[in-house]
């Protein structure tokens, strides 16, 4: 059967183009990969290869063409033993773009996909502002009554996590720099060498792109490791393996290539260390799908949602804080105490005005609370835990009891987790709002070393309280 | 690249007289006669040049049809061609065991060809419907095979290599005896986390065959221009990792040095490097008009130098093939292809619905 080569589309966006000129004439035999004409695209001269095999039986669009669109017949080919001459007869004539007659016709060819706007009709889930559909809270209490709790550190807390989700599955492991031999550069990972040895606690060399990638890549064999940055500074060195390669990979693979890891580690400021070491990154991985990220404040939520973190077939950011590491709180004494991921918690309950934070900037609110307390306001404090998925739910619950929203966090109040969980609190519960919310950030600049201009750029407990009665026009 | 590649491609399919025949070896590796310039190992039976021919020419007819229906505007975005470069991948894979992984970048098409992913579900991924490898999610650049333990398919240049090293990193772990296959080229062979990845690959003696494909353009920009040190063989030795410039046009020679390499990495000595000296015929992607190297020097290529055109030589000449057997091999490929790029067009799309599944699990 006769072929028909058609003017191709040699870019993405090339409609029509010009025929240059036929490097082949007709009664020529051609092979696969011969080039056979020369094409003029919207950027650049192409050459036209052709794929067939055959006889160049006839040319249907000649030498210096202009406009000739894009599926039009150019040429028509015979295969082996064919009757070119017969072989030309059946082929349509070309037409051309602007000339008379209807549009080109396209061959036996069947027609491309039609554009994506003739889709628009398309339906989209219920929850579709951007946003996927998310698990209502659980009223179930997450530590029986009657549990015993005992005073521990977030740091060891973090660790406990760690040990007992390796000795319940041997393809976890951990690595990092200094984790193993050196017990970790924050402690966090002390005592794991001695009990796991060195094939499950893996010290790494100074490379955050290269290790992180590793661990991307064992993930996607099916080891479930937990990757430490020494802080998460150091994470944006390797931030294209945490996005493109950890996080886009199951959606690329049509759901083929889990990859469950947990990359971990202190996040934000800690103590005069400046602006290269105190960066706040909750909102850059807030905004990436494919990723859960968790900020937890307590030694009990530090516990239960790492050893969740590392149950989780995705990858998992877990934003410790320095600060906290050396906090202690009360962890319930349970062999195996999991926290879900994606609930917040109140911390305290109240009726007057609402404060969302989480990990650190939870110091801040609670502290206003308490300096609230004592002046007859009643601060509900909600401790967000899990950043994405977001349980905005419980934010808007509280919302429409308190009518007034505050949120506090460490990091830039431009394009900040305030500024999302305050827009979508503005699109679901606005006509409970008396008042427009207000956020509690970083200033808008680098950290400072001095320690007073340190202390002006981060939040303070003053600027919750004032927000606070300001909404409450006291 | 061209040493290596003139002298075998010249000596190929000449006549060899009988006593040129190393002792045993002919006997050994089954080979009526050997053949002078071919290395040491690499003599290839009947049964091996057929394979060769049949699996190579499935790639370049595939990708001939990716072309066509690239230009025809049912394959979008981005779509880069393996033509020229079939002996390296295949060559490789018979180097290979089952249980081998496979990891490289976005020229994919025909590594998942090699690995035995099926051509409906790779075009149909091309054109960006259902049926293909990801669902119509991923496209050209971005497919994956668990089954065939292929694991993508990696838009970011260099990206896969420390992926790569840390699949080899699992099988360690797991001591399953398995060797992962990380392929990039010369442009990526300069990104700082292959460096990062060679040293920890070297210093756990991770099992990993480094195949550095050096088609000798960086999209438009040569080798010489980019790259500060051009033989890629030697690219790890600073961390003791050994390397060879292999004949990457030959596919005797590229499953000869995968054999070396894929036995070392198997033997727990570690990673090995194996630049493949190799060309592509087509531009760097579809929109590429390769204004950067003479139509002499890709003509030179594909009249001396091409892989398939070699095996067919040998094959009629040395073992005697009759013409017809291999226009048979031929139709059938065109046919498998063909029915792919009927499949392809033909597949629905994906459903809406879908635009909202797998962003996690």
């Amino acid at each position: 059967m006769p072929t028909h080569v058609l003017m191709p589309a040699l870019s993405p966006t090339m409609e029509q183009g010009k025929l240059a000129k036929w490097l082949k004439k007709e009664g020529d035999t051609i092979k696969s990969g011969d080039v056979i004409a020369e094409i003029e695209t919207d950027k650049a001269t192409m050459e036209v290869e052709a794929v067939d095999e055959g006889v160049l039986a006839k040319i249907l669009v000649g030498d210096g063409t202009e406009n000739v669109a894009v599926n039009t017949p150019i040429a028509v080919i015979a295969g082996e033993g064919e009757d070119a001459s017969a072989a030309s007869k059946g082929a349509p004539p070309a037409k051309l773009n602007g000339g008379e007659g209807a549009e080109p016709k396209k061959a036996e060819a069947p027609k491309p996909p039609p554009p994506q706007e003739a889709k628009a009709e398309t339906k989209l889930p219920a929850a579709s502002l951007g946003h996927a559909p998310q698990t209502p809270p659980s009223a179930e209490p997450e530590v029986p009554e009657g549990t015993q709790m005992v005073t521990m550190t977030v740091r060891e807390a973090l660790r406990d996590a760690m040990a007992e989700e390796m000795r319940r599955d041997e393809l976890v492991f951990v690595m990092g720099e200094e984790v193993a031999e050196y017990q970790g550069a924050y402690k966090v990972t002390q005592g794991l060498l001695q009990e796991f040895g060195a094939r499950r606690v893996v010290d790494t060399p100074i490379t955050e792109h290269g290790f992180a990638g590793l661990g991307v890549g064992a993930a996607l064999a099916g080891l479930k490791p937990i990757v430490e940055f020494m802080t998460f500074n150091f994470a944006m060195q390797a931030m294209d393996q945490i996005i493109n390669s950890a996080a886009k990979t199951l959606y690329m693979s049509g759901g083929q290539m889990g990859c469950p890891i947990v990359f971990r580690g202190p996040n934000g400021a800690a103590a005069r260390v400046a602006a290269q070491h105190s960066h706040d990154y909750t909102a850059w991985y807030s905004n990436v799908p494919g990723l859960k990220v968790v900020a937890p404040h307590t030694a009990a939520d530090a516990k239960g949602l790492l050893k969740a973190a590392i149950r989780d077939s995705n990858p998992v950011i877990f934003l410790e804080n320095e600060i906290l590491y050396g906090q202690s709180f009360p962890v319930p004494k349970l062999d195996d105490f999991v926290i879900p991921i994606g609930k917040a918690k109140i911390a305290r309950p109240g009726s007057h005005v609402t404060i969302v934070a989480w990990s650190i900037g939870m110091t801040y609110a609670l502290k206003a609370a308490d300096q609230l307390g004592k002046e007859g306001i009643e601060a509900e404090v909600i401790d967000l835990r899990t950043i994405r998925p977001m349980d905005i739910e419980t934010v808007i619950t509280s919302v429409k009891k308190t009518n007034r929203l505050i949120t506090v966090e460490e990091g830039w109040g431009q394009s900040g987790v305030g500024a999302e969980i305050a827009m979508r609190v503005c699109e679901q519960a606005f006509d409970w709002l008396d008042a427009p919310p207000v956020r509690i950030t970083g200033k808008d600049v680098p950290m400072p070393y001095a320690a007073n201009l340190e202390k002006l750029a981060l939040p303070n407990v003053d600027e919750v309280v004032a927000a606070a009665k300001t909404l409450l026009y006291r | 690249m061209a040493g290596a590649a003139a002298k075998t491609a010249r000596s190929a399919g000449r006549g060899v007289s009988e006593k040129e025949v190393p002792p045993g070896e002919g006997a050994r590796r089954g080979s009526p006669s050997g053949e002078s310039g071919v290395p040491q190992g690499a003599q290839f039976t009947r049964e091996d040049e057929l394979t060769a021919y049949r699996s190579m020419l499935l790639i370049r007819r595939f990708e001939e049809k990716a072309g066509q229906l690239y230009g025809m505007g049912f394959i979008g975005g981005f779509c880069h061609l393996y033509i020229g470069q079939e002996a390296v991948v295949i060559g490789m894979q018979m180097a290979t065991k089952p249980g081998d992984q496979v990891i490289t970048g976005y020229r994919d098409h025909g590594h998942m060809l090699a690995t035995g992913m099926d051509p409906k579900g790779v075009m149909a991924e091309l054109t960006g419907r259902r049926s293909g490898y990801s669902k119509g999610k991923g496209g050209s650049m971005h497919m994956f095979s668990k089954e065939k333990q292929f694991f993508g398919g990696h838009g970011i240049v260099g990206a896969q290599v420390p992926l790569g090293t840390g699949l080899a990193f699992a099988n360690r772990y797991r001591d399953n005896g398995a060797v992962t296959l990380t392929y990039f080229g010369d442009g990526a062979a300069n990104q700082g986390q292959v460096y990062e990845s060679f040293n920890m690959a070297e210093l756990w003696k991770l099992p990993v065959v480094y195949v550095i494909e050096n088609n000798r353009y960086a999209m438009g920009t040569a080798v010489n221009r980019a790259s500060a040190q051009t033989d890629f063989s030697k690219r790890g030795a600073s961390f003791d990792i050994p390397g060879e410039q292999v004949d990457g046009m030959d596919v005797r020679a590229v499953r000869a040095a995968g054999e070396r390499a894929v036995s070392f990495a198997r033997g727990g000595k570690g990673p090995y490097i194996l630049e493949m000296q190799t060309y592509r015929y087509r531009g760097h992607s579809m929109s590429d008009p390769a204004k950067y190297r003479s139509k002499e020097e890709v003509q030179k290529m594909r009249e001396e130098h091409d892989c398939i055109e070699m095996v067919r030589k040998r094959l009629l000449e040395t073992w005697k093939v009759p013409e017809e057997e291999l226009k048979a091999v031929d139709a059938k490929v065109r046919e498998i292809v063909n029915q792919a790029a009927e499949f392809a067009q033909h597949d629905p799309e994906p459903d809406p619905a879908e635009l909202w599944t797998d962003v996690l699990l």
